[in-house]
This record gives C-alpha cells, sequence and structure tokens, in this order.
C-alpha cells in the first residue's frame, strides 16, 4: 500500500503548508490589529497639535515628534538622494570593471550593517566634534542607512530602460551627459522615485541611529544644531517609561508612524505594479 | 565617370573587432551623395557593425577597436567631435523608439531640446510641421500632436523616427533595418519616403530583403563573413554580378 | 574640434566618480572610526574581551561574553524555528495557493517586512510580554524543573526577545526563499507529475534540492539580519548583564547593551568598551553576510 502512504503524506504536507502559512502571517494582524486599536483609542487632534505635556500631566501630543522626524528626514535625503542617485547611474551605466565591482561589494555591505552601529559612526562623526547632539546628526546617521537602498533601487530601475532609447539619444549627437539624465533618467524616473520613497518609509521608522545623535527632546525645535524630538524616539521612551499616560501617548504616535508607513508603501507599490502593466 | 567630389563617406581598408574576434575585413567602399546605398549580405555578415562605425556607435561598445580609415567629406571622422558628427550623419534603428516620456511634437524637435537648444515656438511650430509633411506624417497626426507616440502604429512611429533625425538637417541618414519590424503597407510607406528623402540627403540602408535593396537603392554592396565581396550600381548587382558569391547569394543558394 | 575639458561629459564622469568615492569612503570610514575608537578598550582587554564574563562599569571592568551569548541565543534561537515557516509560507505563496491568495499573502509579508522596529518593540512590551510571562508562569508552576526553561517568570527575557526575532526576520527570508523558488523550471515540475508524483514527493525531491543554495543562502542572511534587529530586541529583553542560564533569563544581547547604556556611559574605558561592542557586532555581521551571499550566488549556475 505504498501508494496510500504518498497519498496520506501529500495531504498531510499540504495541510501542514496551509496552516504554517497562515500562521506565519497572523503576526501581522496581531501587530497592526493591536496597534491600530489601541492608538485609535488615544487619537486626539491634540496629538498632532501640541508638544508632550509634562509627566503627570493629562494631554499632550506629539508635534515636536512629526516636525523633529520631518526635519530629520529632509535632512537625510538632502544627502542620500544625490549621492544614492549618482551612484545607482554610475552602476546602470559605466562598463563593467574592477572598481565597478568594489562599489557593488560597498554597497552590499553597507546594507547590511546594523543601525545600531551607524548611530555610533554617527556620535563619533557629527556629535564629537560638535559637542553636542543634533538634528544634524541624526540626518547624516540615517542617510547612511537611506544611501545603499537608494543606489540598489535606482540601479534596478535604470538597467530596465531600453538598450535602443540610450541610441537613439546618441545617434541624435547626445553627449553621454545629456543621455543619461535627459533620457535614460527621465524614462526610469517613475520607478526611481518610487525607490526614494520606500526608503523614506524605511527610514522614517529607524530608532537605533537617532538614540545617539538626535537624542530626542521634549520641546518643539527647529534648530539644527540641538537635539531634537522625532516620532520612532518617542514611541520608545513613551513605551519604557512606567506612566501610563505616556503608554497612551506611545500608542497614538504608534499608530500614526504605522499608519504614515504603511500608506507610503502601498500606494508606493501600487504605482510600481500600475506602472509595469502600463509598459508590459 | 564618379569623381571623387561625389563620395561624401569613403570607408578605407576597414577592420572591425569584438576583443579577438574580426568582425570586418579590410572593407573599401566609397557612399555617393545624395544617393541610396544598400548594405545587403547573410546574418552575422557584419554589415550592421559597418554601417554603426559611420556614426561611431560601434565604438560605444566596451572591448570593441577598429583599423583603419572613415572619410567623412575628406576629413577622418575620428577628427570630428563625436556628439557633432552624429548630428550631420543621423541613424533610424530597427525598432522604432521614440521617447516614451514626450509627445509627438516634442519627439520631433528632440535633437534641439534635449542637447538644451531652445527654439523659438514660432520655429519650432514650423520644424515640426515640415518635417513631419516630409515623411507623410502630417496630415495623420497633426490633430494628435500633443499625445503619447505609443498611440502610433509601428510604421507611424519609424516616420515619427525619421523625422526626428531630419530635424536636426543631417547630410546623411543611417538606417539599419528599418522596415523589419514593420508590416508590408507600412514597408512600402517608407520604401517611397526614401525616394523622396533621397534628393535631399544621402541614405545608407543596411537590409537583409535583397527585393527591397532592389527596388530603392543606386548602389548596393554585398558583405559575407566580414568582407566586402561586391559592390557596384544596383542595376548590376542583381542583374550580372561579377563575382560568384555574389551570385550564389541573389540566386538564393544559401543565406 | 577637440572636446573642451570641462564638457559636460566630464563634469559628469567626474561627479559620477566622486559619489562612487564617497560611497567606498564611507564603508572605509565606519571600519577605521570603530577600530580607532575601540582602541582604548582593545588595548586593555585584548582578546579576553570576547569570553570575559563580567560587566562592571563601577570597577571598569568590560566583557562581550553576556552579550555575545544574548545575541548568539536569541538569533540562532529565531532562525532555527523561523526556517520550516519561512519555507512553508514560500511554498504556500508559490506552489500550493490558488494565485489571487497567494499574491495577497505575499503581499501581507512585504507589509509586515515594512513595520519599524520600534513598533514589534511596543506591541512586544504590551501583548507580547504578559502572555509569555502568563506562559512562564504555567510552565514553572506544572512542570518540573527542566534546566533551561525554568527560573523566575519574568516575561522579558530571551523567550520574548526569540519569538519576537522570529517574526521580525521571517519576511526578509521568505522574500529570499520565493526569489529562489520562482526560478525553479516548470519542465522540471512537470516533469515529476508526469511521472505520477504527488504534490509533496515533487517538493520535496524536485523543489528544495533545486533551491537548496538558496535556501541555505537565504536563511544565512536572515542570521545576519537578526544579529542586528535592536529596537525590538532592546525592548523585551529585560535588560541584565548578566550571561543568561535559561530561556526564561533575562539577557542582553550586543545592540541592546548599546542601545541600553550607550549615552549613560562615562568614562573612556567605558564608552570605548561599548564601540569595540559595536565592532564586534560589525565583524559578526559582516561575517555572516558575505557567508550568506556567497552560497546564494553559487545558486546561479
Amino acid at each position: 500500500m505504498k501508494m496510500n502512504l504518498q497519498k496520506i503524506s501529500d495531504r498531510i504536507a499540504t495541510a501542514a503548508i496551509y496552516i504554517m502559512a497562515l500562521v506565519t502571517v497572523l503576526p501581522l494582524f496581531l501587530v497592526v490589529g493591536y496597534i491600530v486599536f489601541y492608538g485609535f483609542k488615544h487619537l486626539s487632534f491634540e496629538l498632532i497639535t501640541r508638544n508632550p505635556a509634562p509627566v503627570g500631566e493629562e494631554g499632550g501630543g506629539v508635534l515636536n515628534g512629526i516636525v523633529g522626524s520631518g526635519i530629520i528626514l529632509m535632512i537625510s535625503m538632502a544627502i542620500g538622494i544625490p549621492i544614492g542617485l549618482l551612484g545607482g547611474l554610475y552602476l546602470a551605466d559605466s562598463p563593467d570593471g574592477k572598481w565597478k565591482h568594489i562599489i557593488r561589494l560597498s554597497v552590499e555591505i553597507l546594507q547590511g550593517i546594523p543601525s545600531i552601529v551607524i548611530g555610533i559612526i554617527g556620535y563619533i562623526l557629527i556629535v564629537l566634534p560638535m559637542h553636542r547632539f543634533s538634528a544634524v546628526a541624526g540626518g547624516v546617521a540615517l542617510s547612511m542607512i537611506m544611501l545603499p537602498i537608494i543606489v540598489v533601487s535606482t540601479e534596478e530601475v535604470l538597467r530596465m530602460v531600453p538598450v535602443e532609447l540610450r541610441e537613439a539619444g546618441i545617434a541624435l549627437g547626445m553627449p553621454r551627459w545629456r543621455v543619461n539624465l535627459f533620457v535614460v533618467l527621465r524614462t526610469g524616473l517613475g520607478g526611481v522615485i518610487s525607490g526614494i520613497l520606500l526608503s523614506l518609509s524605511r527610514v522614517a521608522g529607524e530608532t537605533a541611529p537617532l538614540l545617539f545623535t538626535a537624542l530626542g527632546s521634549q520641546f518643539f525645535s527647529f534648530k539644527l544644531d540641538r537635539p531634537i524630538a522625532a516620532l520612532p524616539l518617542q514611541i520608545f521612551n513613551y513605551s519604557i517609561s512606567p506612566y501610563p499616560e505616556w503608554h497612551s501617548l506611545g500608542f497614538a504616535a504608534s499608530f500614526l508612524l504605522l499608519i504614515g508607513i504603511l500608506a507610503i508603501n502601498i500606494i508606493t507599490r501600487t504605482v510600481i505594479e500600475r506602472m509595469n502593466y502600463k509598459n508590459g | 565617370m564618379t569623381s571623387e567630389s561625389d563620395n561624401i563617406l569613403h570607408v578605407k581598408n576597414l577592420s572591425a573587432f569584438y576583443g579577438e574576434n574580426k568582425v570586418l575585413k579590410e572593407v573599401d567602399m566609397a557612399v555617393k551623395k545624395k544617393k541610396i546605398t544598400a548594405i545587403i549580405g547573410p546574418s552575422g555578415c557584419g554589415k550592421t557593425t559597418l554601417i554603426r562605425c559611420f556614426n561611431r556607435l560601434f565604438e560605444t561598445v566596451s572591448n570593441t577597436s577598429l583599423k583603419g580609415e572613415i572619410l567623412y567629406r575628406k576629413q577622418s571622422i575620428f577628427s570630428y567631435d563625436p556628439t557633432l558628427l552624429r548630428k550631420e550623419i543621423g541613424m533610424v534603428f530597427q525598432r522604432p523608439n521614440p521617447f516614451p516620456t514626450m509627445n509627438i511634437y516634442n519627439n520631433v524637435i528632440a535633437g534641439y531640446r534635449l542637447n538644451g537648444r531652445r527654439l523659438r515656438k514660432s520655429e519650432s511650430d514650423r520644424m515640426v510641421e515640415e518635417t513631419l509633411k516630409k515623411v507623410a506624417l502630417w496630415d495623420e497626426v497633426k490633430g494628435v500632436l500633443f499625445r503619447s507616440p505609443r498611440e502610433l502604429s509601428g510604421g507611424q512611429q519609424q516616420r515619427l523616427c525619421i523625422a526626428r533625425t531630419i530635424a536636426v538637417s543631417p547630410r546623411v541618414i543611417l538606417m539599419d533595418e528599418p522596415c523589419a519590424a514593420l508590416d508590408p503597407i507600412s514597408t512600402a510607406k517608407i520604401e517611397e519616403l526614401m525616394l523622396e528623402l533621397k534628393r535631399d540627403y544621402t541614405i545608407i540602408i543596411v537590409t537583409h530583403n535583397m527585393q527591397q535593396a532592389a527596388r530603392i537603392s543606386d548602389l548596393t554592396a554585398f558583405l559575407m563573413l566580414g568582407e566586402l565581396v561586391e559592390f557596384g550600381e544596383t542595376d548590376q548587382i542583381f542583374t550580372s554580378p561579377k563575382n560568384k558569391r555574389t551570385e550564389e547569394y541573389i540566386t538564393g543558394r544559401f543565406g | 574640434m577637440k572636446p573642451r575639458l570641462l564638457s559636460g561629459d566630464n563634469i559628469f564622469r567626474l561627479a559620477l566618480f566622486l559619489s562612487t568615492l564617497c560611497i567606498v569612503g564611507l564603508l572605509f570610514l565606519i571600519f577605521i572610526l570603530l577600530l580607532f575608537h575601540s582602541w582604548p578598550s582593545i588595548r586593555n582587554f585584548g582578546l579576553s574581551f570576547i569570553w570575559t564574563g563580567e560587566w562592571d562599569p563601577v570597577n571598569d571592568k568590560f566583557g562581550a561574553l553576556p552579550f555575545i551569548a544574548g545575541t548568539l541565543i536569541t538569533s540562532f534561537g529565531a532562525i532555527i524555528i523561523l526556517i520550516p515557516f519561512s519555507l512553508a509560507t514560500s511554498l504556500f505563496i508559490r506552489e500550493y495557493s490558488p494565485t489571487a491568495l497567494g499574491k495577497i499573502i505575499s503581499h501581507m509579508v512585504d507589509l509586515l517586512a515594512a513595520i519599524p522596529s520600534v513598533i514589534y518593540g511596543m506591541w512586544g512590551i504590551f501583548f507580547l510580554v504578559p502572555i509569555v510571562r502568563k506562559l512562564e508562569l504555567v510552565i514553572v508552576m506544572n512542570l518540573p524543573a527542566i534546566p533551561l526553561v525554568t527560573g523566575p517568570p519574568y516575561g522579558v527575557g530571551l523567550l520574548s526577545s526569540i519569538v519576537i526575532l522570529l517574526i521580525m526576520t521571517i519576511p526578509y527570508s521568505i522574500s529570499i526563499t520565493r526569489d529562489v523558488m520562482e526560478q525553479v523550471p516548470t519542465d522540471l515540475k512537470e516533469g515529476a507529475f508526469a511521472l505520477g508524483s504527488t504534490k509533496w514527493t515533487m517538493v520535496r525531491k524536485i523543489i528544495i534540492p533545486y533551491c537548496k543554495n538558496g535556501i541555505i543562502g537565504g536563511t544565512t542572511l536572515a542570521l545576519g539580519r537578526a544579529l542586528g534587529e535592536t529596537m525590538a530586541v532592546t525592548m523585551v529583553i529585560g535588560n541584565s548583564t548578566n550571561i543568561p542560564k535559561t530561556l526564561f533569563d533575562p539577557a542582553n544581547t550586543i545592540a541592546s547593551i548599546i542601545a541600553n547604556e550607550f549615552n549613560e556611559a562615562g568614562g573612556t574605558l567605558y564608552v570605548s568598551s561599548l564601540i569595540q561592542l559595536g565592532l564586534l557586532l560589525f565583524l559578526i555581521s559582516l561575517g555572516i553576510n558575505t557567508i550568506g551571499r556567497i552560497i546564494v550566488h553559487k545558486t546561479r549556475i
């Protein structure tokens, strides 16, 4: 009855695979559901219009964190996007060679560096010489995480631009730099921007690199050379604190952060799929 | 008899290499002004390589090298700035490749816009209309100038690419199997167009379609395995070829 | 007609080159800065840093062993449990599910990957830890003292950390395995079916062997990820500087001790020891990631 044994094990295996797959995605609902539920409960208009209240007082918000995160992200984009784009262009366009191989390797290694180590580097590089924690330090640290992601996604997108378009540009007498910027980059612009947005959503949630660079703050600030609040930092500090009012703030802030990140992700991915469908 | 001044391009002892691989072997050829010269031969004979040498597209691929000389208007093409050379020697490719991020209007004047040359609206309007009329596309697209070129048929797209090429006023137009991806009717239209264009431009066309070469070209070059086997007036090549290999190819015994 | 020196092309080439210099330069900078600032600690403790179990900031005695142990136990623990689930889910997406459902599950996995670590951590503190605490209580109350699964039921500790690392690393592992499985040629699979094999047999005998390198490599890369995971682990691991003896014990990983103590650290040796831990983490994850990448690339026949 060998036949039966095979059939039975096939059935068991199929059932096991179904179950295990569902168990694997279960946490998505548990985590998102929990955060959405408790976060929603503590949502208020105050959340996005006020700064944190002193300990013991009710209410307060995370306005400084939202603004702070925004500032830090802008700094990191200002550094990460130009270098990342140029790096991706280089990898997509240059002839193969030793240097190209080294760059590829470096980008891969950079991608794998734990974010806490990046935080240490940000501390050594910016905080120590400046003798203070600052938004700039946070921005620089996050840019180091953003950079390899943008390089990789930019290269991927630009590689997909057909050779014929490049050659059409060359045949019209365009110098190489114009071909790259106005034909290749322009054709792939949608994909490149999507890649940048995805890297943004990834970096927006990073906490570890900010622990010893931006430090965090209770106050509202636009200053680039002083410690600054950031949403993920606030979530961290509030959740490990002993005060229930801060826990509620933490949940609400988590809700904001999570919705923001998931929204960027879903929208960007849908746009990419839509684009592929059109070109396909 | 032909005089030297009738030759706009002169290929002298040209050999081309992909790495160690010799794909063109000491080719000698003179291209006459304002005539259509066809380059024919079996697959892999080097005809695309040859035509890509004229506008120096060949050297943009890595690991390639050339020996010998190509003269354009009596000067070596290597003494020209390649980007300037390419404005005088334009190219139309096998598959139509209009720029997808620009509309039809902008595609026509892409040679200017992409090179940073701004045209006044009156100038560009005139240029778009003139060139589209020259390629017999004006009537078909004049109402949809600002739509995407992807909405056009293959034949129309190819004519758009030809318009784009002649908008920068080249002297020579290189065509690498321009009708290979098109249906017979579009092909016929483009062949008609080429006969018109040769009044103003020198045309060099690579084609694997012998009947096409016989129909439209004035001169024909037959290449095989990188060698220029025979070159002469099209009538002569197709009715009484001097070389046995030419005869075998033309009569379909191989290739 | 010679091209100008300051032509657009040359500026462009220069810009590209400079950007690549930045990339390589950054990597070197990271390594050198870590090395330089760990030097006081390296000089002081030497190689014994790695196997010293004492972490005493008051008396300037530092050793990495508790944290290496914490890191290895949590990461390996998570990975071992991860392997079957990651395989099962990837197989589900690729082979077993109807197309629509497979795509949905695939997207859900991608969304799981997008959730920031600190939010997992928050969920960990308020949802997971109480559950684990109850579980630990149940085990301690009703079972005889089995080594490794006994001890005061804090809730926080190695067990919670393993669970949370598991949840966080699975999406990455699945995305790699899923891509590898996509490359299995359909004719191989159909050949097996044509010989009358069942699906499970085909999976066992055709798909898994074909994807062997990709799976092992992908698991290794997931391990590399797990090693560097900071925030969520910091929030549920209980912050202890002793070498953990059981799964219920609180502990610290290299990443979490740095996160916990860096800002409070005073004194050159203290800070330098923490940075040396960072250097250690950098090297360990570099090593594991490199091995993982090499194994995965072996699949490209």
